[in-house]
């Protein structure tokens, strides 16, 4: 198992590498650069010799290669430098927006695992029946509305129902207060946007957990178990649904890696300061530096949330365990 | 100096403020239409984001009346005590210095404070970035001869000066600071204005608290005030409607202001103004058929203006139409004069008809090109979607491709374009330096027509030294036919127009014509 994890974890070196020279490639095709955007952006104008000035400030007058050379050390000494439009470390960037991304990602997992686990498995157990339709079409529902509408429809729900009842509008706050100041206005604002993104993330791991569970009870060890005379409960819980989860975990790493970064219009919809429209206003601005740290963190939260699934698997199936 | 006030229909569009007495207290949280800004150093950027976060933590030298912000020409003292007159036939600038303001870490501000920050805008030092230094070409120096007095030397007498020095980017910085470090005010904030910086949160929200020893006794009302950074418009609305934030400085579009006011109505306050941000259809010269004087004038004569600006004010964020210099200003062209230049002819039929003859004649009948366009709803969208089917009849074909904002400067900039929509916007209306942007790309480094014309340039320069009133309107008016007409070397399509809705309570605030000025906040108060 420690060869496995080792093995793993030298595989993420050429992995990170590889996106790290993709990414610097990519930013660098796109016609334009930070210092236009930056100075005249805004539709204002200014000085010609200011871009010159702002060129040589942030080093994108240098030959490329000595940028790429620059930014590989970098990595190699966990250093991303700093962000080309604030001028802060690309760290202090990244860790400011993290909180709330994160928050926002295990409030929604915790939404979709808490809907999808047992509705997934109710649906499979009571196959045809009007619970197993209804079950579907919600999951269905979920997986064909856009996060975003719904997120946008929802806030609308909410101002026009409060409007109605108490005749003064109510949404969640629009700025960020971290939950250990203040808890209530902190769920106030995470609650919306958790339930938004885990509904379509529940819809999701409801419908493999049908597939998974219903493919597991038809399994002969479930037969076997049934003919020894084990009890529905015991068969469910401790045969079928734990081997039926192997790949509805696979599902829930990859979803919540994705979170992390990946909230990007999710958080435009309800102004969460977060790590995905920190990915979008870098890309807008072409802050190199930034959407390299940015892309690489990305890489690093997936390459660790699928070595954290394979290690789960070898929890959940033995077979893994003590191959 | 005239002192012309023009209203453009505000007072209409003001709520009764005038004899209300303000009351003291009270957070103000107002949003900003924008991510956050890339520094808080106004000297080096151009965005409004920087202003609104930060305006009202610093003073600048002279202002804008905030009481009568939509004024052009009524400037008054904020650091100085009085506002001069010139000597030296208008190129000698003399500035007394309040003696009683007083930095936020209690020292005192001098006339060295004042000077060493504009010889850093007029003048920066190598390394350190001023975004506006080309706005200053007539200032020679800036000096502090004693610690009461500011001196400006202009290289030529010029009624540009004064409103360019109402600049409302152009912070005091404290002199010891900016000499040790110059790039300190990028990262940090260290005024002297009506609040005091307590927070920022990076991306999210900046703070301030009112300041005890400011100057101007009695100001500021609030208690402080968040800034909240929120890009998105529907966010924007929801929050003014649910009071999460009470007004946002920029403007929103008129279908989000009847959103608002449809169902908030007796709490939503609007306030509307022309904006000194004209759209501006550049087209490459050096492409062609563009190289040629009877297209680009066809192109003009295509579009309706006239029938064009009303549809088009219910649905974006534009209204008036006028000629390079901002409509109302004294040196704009009546609609009589506006009447008789090519793109704004009031008989439309008859307009389209040379079009079609000036297309013949450069055998471009059939022509087709491409239209770039910025990914930027309001209003660059609605304007490109309106053109095109303007010009479509008379028979062109033209496509729109609309990029984000760095690959459309790009464009612009290495003329990879056959047209692209653009805008001129500008802060306190000036128009003698506003309209910098028509001029070659030789002279001016905003102008990305590709075109070079001494003809316009000399017609410009005897503009910008002429002090006679009619004078300078008649060269202004020469300019205007010359640039939109003669030369069709641009199209100046409609300008913008700014409509504020916020929370009724926000009392003290007026609105003007550029999202930049009268930001600092001191004169806001809470009716709650």
């Amino acid at each position: 198992m420690y060869q496995y994890i080792i093995k793993r974890v030298l595989l993420t070196i050429p992995t990170l590498f590889g996106a790290a020279a993709l990414v610097f490639l990519l930013m660098r095709l796109i016609p334009g650069d930070i210092c236009l955007v930056r100075l005249g952006g805004g539709g204002a104008s200014f000085d010609p010799k200011a871009l010159i000035a702002c060129h040589a400030e942030i080093g994108v007058d240098r030959p490329m290669i000595v940028q790429f050379l620059d930014f590989i050390w970098g990595i190699c000494r966990f250093d991303f430098g700093t962000s080309m439009w604030s001028g802060k470390p690309v760290s202090t960037e990244i860790l400011a927006r993290l909180p709330i991304s994160l928050e926002i990602a295990l409030l929604a997992t915790s939404v979709a695992v808490s809907i999808a686990i047992p509705l997934g498995a109710i649906s499979a157990l009571k196959q045809n029946t009007w619970i197993d339709v209804f079950v579907r079409i919600f999951a269905i529902g979920g997986i064909a509305t856009p996060s975003f509408w719904l997120g946008i429809v929802s806030v609308l729900l909410v101002l026009d129902i409060t409007g109605w009842a108490t005749g003064t509008p109510w949404m969640p706050p629009i700025d960020y207060v971290p939950i250990w100041k203040d808890p209530i206005r902190n769920l106030e604002m995470a609650i919306l946007p958790a339930i938004t993104v885990g509904y379509r993330y529940a819809a999701v791991s409801m419908r493999m957990t049908r597939s998974a569970m219903l493919e597991v009870m038809r399994e002969d060890y479930i037969r076997t178990a049934r003919a020894k005379g084990l009890i529905n409960k015991i068969i469910i819980n401790r045969h079928a649904l734990k081997n039926a989860l192997l790949p509805v975990v696979t599902l829930i790493g990859i979803e919540f890696a994705f979170l992390i970064g990946g909230l990007v219009v999710t958080e435009q919809v309800f102004n969460l300061n977060g790590v995905g429209r920190l990915f979008v206003q870098a890309v807008q601005n072409q802050d190199y530096t930034l959407t390299q740290a940015l892309v690489m963190l990305t890489v690093a939260i997936f390459v660790f949330t699928n070595l954290v699934v394979d290690l789960l698997y070898g929890w959940l199936d033995p077979r893994i365990r003590f191959a | 100096m005239r002192r012309l006030l023009f209203g453009f229909g505000l007072a209409l569009a003001l709520p009764a403020v005038a004899a209300e007495a303000p009351k003291r207290g009270g957070t103000l949280t107002y949003m900003i239409p924008a991510d956050s800004p890339p520094s808080f150093d106004g000297h080096r950027e151009t965005t409004y984001a920087t202003v609104h976060a930060t305006a009202p933590f610093y003073s600048v030298l002279i202002r804008i009346n905030p009481d009568n912000p939509s004024s052009s020409d009524d400037f008054v003292c904020d650091l100085c005590t009085a506002m001069p007159k010139p000597t030296d036939e208008g190129k000698i600038w003399t500035f007394k210095i309040r003696d009683d303001a007083k930095w936020h870490d209690g020292s005192k501000l001098t006339a060295d404070d004042v000077a060493t920050s504009w010889a850093y805008i007029v003048h920066p030092p190598v390394g350190v970035l001023s975004a506006r230094e080309g706005t200053y070409t007539m200032v020679d120096t800036v000096t502090a001869p004693d610690a009461n007095t500011v001196v400006f030397k202009l290289k030529f007498a010029t009624d540009a000066f004064l409103p360019a020095l109402a600049d409302a980017y152009s912070y005091i910085y404290k002199a010891d600071i900016l000499r040790k470090d110059p790039h300190w005010y990028e990262k940090n904030i260290m005024g002297s204005g009506p609040f005091k910086f307590t927070e920022y949160e990076s991306g999210q929200a900046i703070r301030g608290v009112r300041n005890p020893d400011y100057y101007h006794k009695g100001l500021p009302y609030l208690d402080g005030f968040t800034a909240i950074f929120a890009p998105k418009e529907s966010t924007r609305v929801d929050a003014i409607r649910a009071d999460r934030a009470a007004i946002e400085f920029r403007g929103l579009p008129p279908s989000a202001v009847e959103q608002l006011k449809k169902a908030d109505g007796d709490r939503i306050e609007v306030q509307t103004s022309d904006w000194n941000c004209a759209d501006v259809l550049t087209l490459n010269h050096k492409r062609k058929p563009f190289d040629d004087v009877r297209v680009r004038r066809a192109l003009a004569l295509a579009i309706d203006q006239w029938h064009g600006a009303p549809a088009l004010s219910k649905v974006a964020n534009v209204r008036t139409v006028g000629g390079v210099v901002f409509p109302g200003s004294p040196l704009a062209p009546t609609n009589a004069e506006l009447e008789k230049i090519a793109g704004f002819w009031p008989d439309i039929d008859k307009s389209r008809a040379e079009a079609r003859r000036l297309l013949k004649e450069a055998g471009a009948e059939n022509l087709s090109f491409e239209l770039i366009s910025r990914n930027t709803d309001q209003p660059f969208k609605y304007i490109a979607n309106w053109v095109i089917d303007e010009w479509s009849k008379i028979g062109l074909k033209v496509s729109q491709k609309v990029v984000p904002t760095g690959p459309w400067m790009d464009a612009m900039r290495t003329g990879q374009y056959e047209a692209i929509s653009e805008a001129n916007c500008q802060s306190v209306v000036n128009p003698l330096l506003d309209v910098q942007k028509f001029l070659p790309g030789n002279v001016s480094a905003q102008n990305y027509n590709g075109y070079e014309d001494q003809i316009q340039v000399d017609l410009y320069n005897r503009m910008l030294r002429e002090q006679d009133p009619a004078k300078q309107r008649a060269l202004m008016r020469e300019f205007d036919t010359y640039t939109l007409d003669t030369a069709a070397h641009t199209m100046v399509t409609l300008w913008w127009y700014r409509i504020i809705p916020y929370q009724s309570y926000v009392k003290g605030w007026k609105i003007s014509p550029s999202q930049y000025i009268n930001q600092d906040l001191a004169t806001i108060w809470l009716d709650k």
